[in-house]
């Protein structure tokens, strides 16, 4: 039996009408479950309802959440990235190793920090470039060559700090860790600005829809003229300099260069972009999502900090989140299609 | 008469809107090799679909033996004797011969038959080789198979389950000449077991050695079953079409002199070969050939989309010996691809983003990009080539196969181009869709664009083109400089006269 052109009319016009208005609530289910859970948090935890507890779940963001715009984009483009937790500690025991090295020749430790970033950035495009290359070229899988860089660069950073933390840092460098701008903390600033830029960047750029485009179906983009090669090249170069900028933060706020940080960030990172909505199958995915996914994890995990909550259930809440987060979206898509 | 009669009555497939099936009446006797013949949409597909099992008929009987026999599954039509082997191949590359021919009916054996015995399922399948006089080791990887023995074995991989109807879907067209006639010999061998043999295939020289008679379909029903030793090319081009009103161009296309796209000794090795030609501004330029004939790859390589061996293109005056798609598009080149879904559009991206897709940098300033950008060349497109579109937001995904067509057609059309490929644009359109596209092409003739439209569709061409290139094997073998006094009939004899030779 197929229903005529009447009734199926009939079906979609009243399926329409009545569910305008819950489809519209239904888009910000994610941001609706994160608002009650923000207030039940302020009416049950101690302290959670205050500037300066904000500010600090801002801060605490900020060393995934900049990675995760720069995931966002790279899972979009159909691609992943593992070695972001072993970049974070391979930049930042760089930048501590030339500052201390320099240092010891003489050199203003102002300039031998300058110097750092500069080579830190510079290394991380070109590790970038690499892995976009490769991939592109010789068709290697992203996540069989940043899993390379993950052990690589895991091992570089123990091998230039012989394993211990390295402290060659003057007072000021503390800023970028712990300082503020204006009552807000230096990292969430960062963390917003980053946040906007990339927003910006995937809604409002050529570059932005390329790498939807290249989710969506490389070969359509590439038939349209669309430079695919250099478009992937920039977007995990793009994550590379993020990871970059979170080791900078993470080094300033432990005053250190220390090889055992970031392990495991990758798949917190991840999951904030899953949280968020990002497809793992490509060209689908917002930044703005991301954020919400990133907030999530933070504020989760301060209130439960805030409750005495044994913070190994931070991994459980975890868990709930991610699967709760897809099972929401297959939900919505499978009535969509429906 | 043959040990097996297969009977079909009045069978017939409806679906919204369309006839795919009308009424189709026939009777096939078992030991004989019968080619179906058709244009495509003329109904083959669906013929073979509802005898597989693929799709279940509206009405009609199907009887086998003088039984009645029905089956809403691929696995009952199996079971009660139809076997179906398709262009696409389904063996599994890593798996041995005997793996794919006994797939999921191995020979079991140990307690409660729980472990494959593969000693005894290895000589099963060497048996059923034999009986189709196969020469192939039942434990050589498929991988490590040439094209052609995967078909044979496809074949075999049929025939283990004894059939007693064989569908074989252009099983050669992706074979060399010598590996051909190994196939017709399995064939021939499985026909001689009594099966009813029905051979799909578009290549009319090719049926004359194995077919015993031709079937022709048209307009979605069987028009007649002649014996091969009574078919001529001519008659069998005649059942296909029929008596066709061609449409025709408007008057008021001139070709004009200026020379637009110049393509030189154009080369790539096993596809084509030394290829010159030149269209002129205003100009629709048909290139017409069997498939396989490397038209595709010809516009591909003009485009950029794949790389050329030799040869150079010059378009609107400036040279170009290594096209890029970048290059290309920027000196006033658009193509739109045969394969609409997987190499025209992005299927998860809105209308809106798809119709921006290829004039992206024309659609935003400076690598910037916005809805209020996009919104206005998108009303724009969706007005002018008439999009059915409800909402430009939705995924181009839920638009019909005309309507995807002409959002692929606007995107180019954003790059502002001087010369534009089509490459078959029709496939799996309906007539209104296709009116429009013709509309399209012959509205950017009279802009005075030129057009390159390559087609299967040997009717189309006659209709739309000044003049119509024939392609047969990598070469331009012919050429038709006055398509409004040329009939489909003549047309399709240049296209065969090189495989006829």
């Amino acid at each position: 039996m197929t229903p005529t052109g009447n009734t199926m009319r009939k079906f979609s016009e009243r399926s329409t009408r009545s569910t305008f208005s819950l489809r519209k609530l239904k888009d910000f289910v994610l941001e609706l479950i994160l608002l009650a859970i923000i207030l039940a948090l302020a009416a049950g935890a101690p302290g959670f309802a205050s500037w300066d507890n904000a500010m600090n779940i801002l801060r605490n963001a900020s060393m995934t959440g900049v990675i995760a715009f720069g995931m966002t984009f790279v899972i979009i483009s159909g691609e992943i990235d593992i070695s972001v937790g072993s970049e974070v500690a391979f930049f930042g025991c760089l930048l501590a190793v030339i500052t201390q090295d320099l240092g010891e020749l003489g050199w203003p430790l102002g300039v031998a920090i300058l110097l750092g970033v500069i080579v830190c950035f510079a290394t991380a495009i070109v590790i970038g470039i690499i892995t976009g290359w490769i991939r592109h070229t010789l068709n290697v899988p992203t996540f069989i060559t940043t899993l390379a860089w993950m052990a690589a660069l895991r091992g570089g950073a123990y091998l230039l700090t012989n394993s211990f933390p390295v402290t060659p840092y003057p007072d000021w460098f503390f800023f970028f860790g712990s300082g503020f701008i204006a009552g807000i903390p230096f990292q969430a600033v960062v963390f917003l600005i980053v946040f906007a830029a990339t927003w910006f960047l995937s809604k409002y750029t050529v570059l932005g829809r390329s790498i939807y485009a290249i989710g969506g179906n490389a070969e359509s983009a590439r038939l349209s003229g669309i430079k695919v090669r250099k478009v992937r090249m920039i977007v995990m170069a793009m994550i590379s300099v993020f990871a970059v900028m979170s080791g900078i933060m993470v080094s300033s706020q432990i005053q250190a260069g220390n090889p055992t940080v970031g392990a495991g960030l990758e798949f917190t990172v991840i999951s904030a972009c899953v949280i968020g909505g990002v497809s793992l199958m490509g060209g689908k995915g917002r930044i703005w999502g991301t954020f919400v996914g990133v907030l999530f994890l933070e504020v989760i995990l301060n209130g439960m900090t805030l409750l005495n909550i044994d913070e190994y259930w931070q991994y459980v809440a975890r868990a709930v989140l991610i699967l709760g987060a897809v099972l929401i979206y297959q939900v919505q898509a499978i009535g969509k299609r429906g | 008469m043959g040990p097996v009669k297969l009977e079909i009555r009045n069978l017939t497939k409806a679906y919204p809107g369309i006839l795919a099936l009308r009424d189709f009446s026939a009777v096939f006797h078992g030991g004989k090799v019968y080619a179906l013949l058709g244009k495509n949409g003329s109904g083959k597909s669906t013929f073979v679909k509802c005898l597989s099992g693929a799709v279940v008929p509206t009405s009609g009987q199907i009887l086998l033996d003088g039984r009645p026999v029905s089956f809403r599954t691929p696995v009952d039509a199996a079971q009660e004797g139809f076997a179906v082997v398709y262009q696409e191949l389904s063996l599994i590359l890593d798996f041995t011969v005997a793996e794919n021919i006994l797939l999921g009916r191995y020979v079991m054996t140990g307690p409660g038959g729980r472990t494959i015995d593969w000693r005894k399922t290895n000589r099963q399948a060497a048996e059923i080789l034999e009986s189709l006089k196969i020469d192939i080791p039942v434990t050589t990887r498929v991988a490590d198979l040439s094209v052609g023995q995967r078909q044979v074995i496809e074949i075999a991989k049929a025939m283990a389950q004894n059939p007693r109807v064989l569908f074989l879907d252009e099983p050669t067209s992706a074979l060399a000449r010598h590996e051909i006639e190994s196939l017709m010999d399995v064939v021939r061998t499985s026909r001689d077991q009594g099966v009813v043999v029905i051979f799909i295939t578009h290549k009319l020289s090719e049926i004359r050695g194995i077919a015993d008679y031709v079937t022709v379909l048209r307009d979605n029903t069987h028009v007649g079953t002649v014996p091969i030793s009574e078919a001529t090319p001519k008659m069998v081009v005649h059942m296909m079409f029929g008596e066709t009103a061609l449409q025709s161009r408007p008057a008021d296309l001139p070709v004009r002199d200026e020379v637009r796209l110049k393509v030189c000794g154009l080369t790539r090795a096993n596809k084509y070969e030394n290829i010159d030609f030149e269209v002129h501004a205003g100009e629709i330029l048909g290139i017409a050939g069997m498939l396989g004939a490397g038209r595709s790859e010809l516009l591909r390589g003009i485009f950029g989309a794949d790389p050329i061996d030799a040869g150079h293109i010059v378009i609107n005056g400036e040279t170009v010996t290594r096209p890029s798609i970048q290059t290309m598009k920027r000196l006033g080149l658009g193509m739109t691809m045969e394969n609409r879904k997987d190499e025209g559009l992005i299927q998860i991206m809105s209308i809106q983003d798809n119709l921006c897709m290829a004039g992206i940098d024309a659609v935003g300033r400076g690598g910037f990009i916005s809805n209020a950008r996009q919104a206005p060349v998108t009303r724009r497109w969706i007005e002018r080539l008439q999009i059915r579109a409800p909402d430009p937001m939705m995924e181009v995904q839920s638009l019909s196969g005309g309507n995807q067509q002409k959002v692929v057609v606007g995107s180019w059309l954003n790059t502002d181009p001087s010369v534009m490929f089509f490459d078959e644009p029709t496939r799996g359109i309906d007539i209104q869709a296709k009116q429009q596209i013709f509309q399209i092409m012959w509205e950017l003739s009279r802009k005075g664009l030129s057009v390159v439209f390559v087609s299967s569709e040997l009717e189309e061409l006659l209709e739309v083109c000044h003049r119509i290139i024939i392609m047969e094997s990598g070469r331009f073998i012919d050429e038709v400089r006055d398509p409004e006094n040329t009939t489909i009939d003549q047309l399709y004899a240049l296209c065969m006269a090189e495989a006829a030779r």
